[in-house]
């Protein structure tokens, strides 16, 4: 077994590096052209056209079945697309499965939290990419439950989470704590792009705050973040750009500031479409 | 970090929710059941005032009947051996059915290359190789039927991992063929007469030894490596651990090689015991090595469980056997006994689950 090598980011000195070096090559780090998903006759994303720049936080939002998951689903590899290109980090992909998305530096938070609830919190956060002692000793290589226990502390401690016992089995836990333990394990290793999708929807007010404090400190260290959410106060706090589907389509790309939450739903119902959009609006 | 809790809204934690590790549950349970069997031999007028765990005649050197201790581990050792294997198996959510014909087979092949060629001064009746075969180093037998085990647990993980057969049919089918291969290796006839090396692998204590050695072995293995921690993370929840980047499919395999590697050990070591291979050999071994799993805390649906709590599920089905003949009961009511705590077991296993399972 090749034993690979992950840096834990947060709490090492590589992590604090000044935001977002865009010097050199392109500074877009995902970007999909005419990306389309049918479900048999279901057209549930048509000709996606989407750019994400380094360092940059995106939202998606749009109506229920308005095509967001079924675009991260494309992003991410757990489907394969109808048709299109999808180009990460200037190289174009096809991801045969969410591994090779993780992989290739896309972290995601799935609506369905991926966790194994029989574990601890450090089990889960180094799940598949444990820190090990004796790696000649190939699948029975020894695990570094200590130097785990301490990143895990650490990381949770730079996105402020809170969670009281982390040897405890993510089974004991509340919603909000396996949330917090499923961004934290996104959040902790050097990713290229963070997806989120929905991370705060079934969280109180406390814990929300925790996750978006999470989502700041991503960009405060200049990653990328692409955030699906159906919580308007929650996107204007949080991002750059907020990029509106409907009916399969992209309707609108709005910058933060040059919007506000009222245009945005007017975007989301149809009322208004951007204008680059006009000639392919349903 | 515990006090930083307060005041933090949902993330109160309550330390009641916090439970004991149910290995403890299985000691109680042995403790209480040695006590019973202790109760009834001072107790019934039948017995008397015989001890079940102590030693009354003055036959040892200790205050325990240690005769009585020595042969409860002995009789659930091989089965044991076998039980570590299917513990790990059990933990990844599978089952593996085929450990009781294939001890038979590692059995045949193995005594089959362990034969002596001569028996007082004659030639071994029981040949079923040439003189080729004959006096070999102990190592070809035992590697032989090592091998055999890898390759049929290989066979197992590779249907159940890669084309997705239930692990209890896939298991199911390789019980008949090993029962099959028994049979067929010597055409029926037993085989005897192994040689002095093969003949100590099992003899007196040993199949002990090799059983708390292998325990101990696999203990460390599932709480302290990368091994251990994937088997139960895919117990746990097997798309977590495909998204989290392991190679579930090679995982299962290997877990399920190692399962039959262990079985086909206790072949030898039983064979060994025995001085003798026949095709009938370890008849319901695959049921009482599940059997042991499930009362040492297993949870059938995986995740949970360790190789401690199947070693006390080995020793509560020893002294429940030891104590059954203690109290001159028939063994009709031991099959009875053991049937209704293996229920118990898995009803308290469910039960545990329904009371944890809070959000």
């Amino acid at each position: 077994m090749a034993a690979k090598k992950y840096s834990f980011a947060v709490g090492e000195k590589g992590f604090l590096m000044d935001n977002v070096t865009t010097s050199g090559q392109s500074d877009v780090i995902l970007e999909t052209q005419g990306l389309t998903k049918h479900y048999g006759g279901v057209h549930a994303l048509e000709s996606a056209n989407f750019k994400l720049r380094k360092g940059e936080h995106v939202a998606i939002v749009g109506d229920n079945g308005a095509g967001k998951s079924t675009f991260v689903r494309q992003i991410t590899g757990v489907e394969q697309r109808t048709r299109g290109d999808i180009i990460f980090d200037g190289q174009s992909v096809n991801f045969t499965g969410p591994l090779e998305a993780r992989e290739a530096g896309i972290e995601t938070v799935f609506q369905t939290l991926a966790l194994a609830d029989d574990l601890d919190v450090p089990d889960n956060i180094f799940l598949g990419r444990e820190m090990t002692k004796f790696d000649w000793l190939g699948p029975f290589r020894i695990l570094d439950y200590k130097g785990m226990r301490q990143a895990t502390i650490d990381g949770l401690n730079r996105t402020a989470v809170k969670i009281p016992n982390i040897r405890n089995t993510i089974r004991y836990m509340s919603g909000g704590q396996r949330q917090c333990v499923s961004i934290a394990r996104t959040a902790s290793f050097h990713s290229k792009l963070t997806i989120m999708d929905e991370p705060t929807a079934a969280l109180g007010v406390q814990e929300t705050t925790q996750v978006e404090a999470i989502i700041k400190a991503l960009k405060q260290n200049g990653e990328p973040l692409i955030l699906i959410s159906h919580n308007m106060r929650q996107v204007f706090d949080l991002v750059d750009r907020i990029v509106v589907f409907r009916r399969g389509r992209i309707c609108g790309n709005l910058r933060r500031e040059e919007t506000n939450p009222q245009d945005v739903v007017a975007y989301i119902t149809g009322a208004k479409t951007g204008k680059e959009y006009e000639a392919t609006a349903l | 970090m515990a006090d930083t809790s307060h005041g933090t809204g949902g993330l109160s934690f309550d330390k009641s929710k916090k439970t004991w590790p149910s290995e403890l549950n299985i000691l109680l349970a042995l403790v209480i059941i040695i006590v019973l069997f202790e109760i009834i031999g001072q107790v019934a007028p039948y017995m008397r005032g015989q001890s079940f765990l102590f030693d009354t005649k003055d036959r040892f050197d200790s205050i325990f009947n240690e005769a009585r201790l020595k042969i409860i581990i002995l009789q659930v050792a091989i089965i044991g051996i076998i039980a570590l294997g299917v513990t790990q198996v059990i933990i990844t959510a599978g089952i593996d059915l085929s450990s009781g014909p294939l001890v038979a087979a590692t059995a045949m092949i193995a005594m089959s290359l362990a034969q002596t060629e001569l028996v007082n001064g004659f030639p071994n009746p029981k040949a079923v190789f040439g003189t080729w075969a004959m006096d070999l180093p102990l190592v070809i037998p035992v590697a032989a039927g090592l091998l055999f085990g890898a390759i049929i647990g290989a066979i197992n993980g590779m249907f159940i991992a890669l084309f997705r057969i239930p692990p209890f049919i896939a298991t199911l089918g390789m019980f008949l063929i090993c029962r099959g291969i028994a049979l067929w290796w010597s055409g029926g006839n037993p085989i005897s007469f192994p040689t002095a090396s093969y003949a100590f692998i099992g003899s007196g204590m040993m199949p002990v030894v090799w059983f708390v050695l292998l325990a101990i072995i696999f203990q460390f293995i599932m709480s302290f490596t990368v091994y251990g921690k994937h088997t139960y993370a895919i117990g746990s929840n097997e798309e977590a651990a495909r998204m989290s980047g392991i190679n579930v499919k090679r995982h299962k395999i290997l877990v399920y090689t190692i399962a039959s590697t262990l079985a086909a050990f206790a072949g030898v070591v039983l064979s060994s015991k025995a001085v003798t291979a026949q095709a009938g050999m370890g008849e319901f071994y695959e049921l009482f090595a599940i059997a042991m799993a499930v009362i040492g805390g297993i949870s059938l649906a995986g995740g949970r469980g360790s190789i401690i709590g199947t070693v006390l599920g080995a020793m509560v089905i020893g002294v429940i056997r030891s104590g059954f003949t203690y109290i001159k009961l028939d063994g009709s009511y031991q099959l009875i006994a053991m049937g209704a705590i293996i229920i118990a077991a898995v009803v308290l296993d469910q039960w545990r689950q329904k009371n944890t399972a809070s959000r």
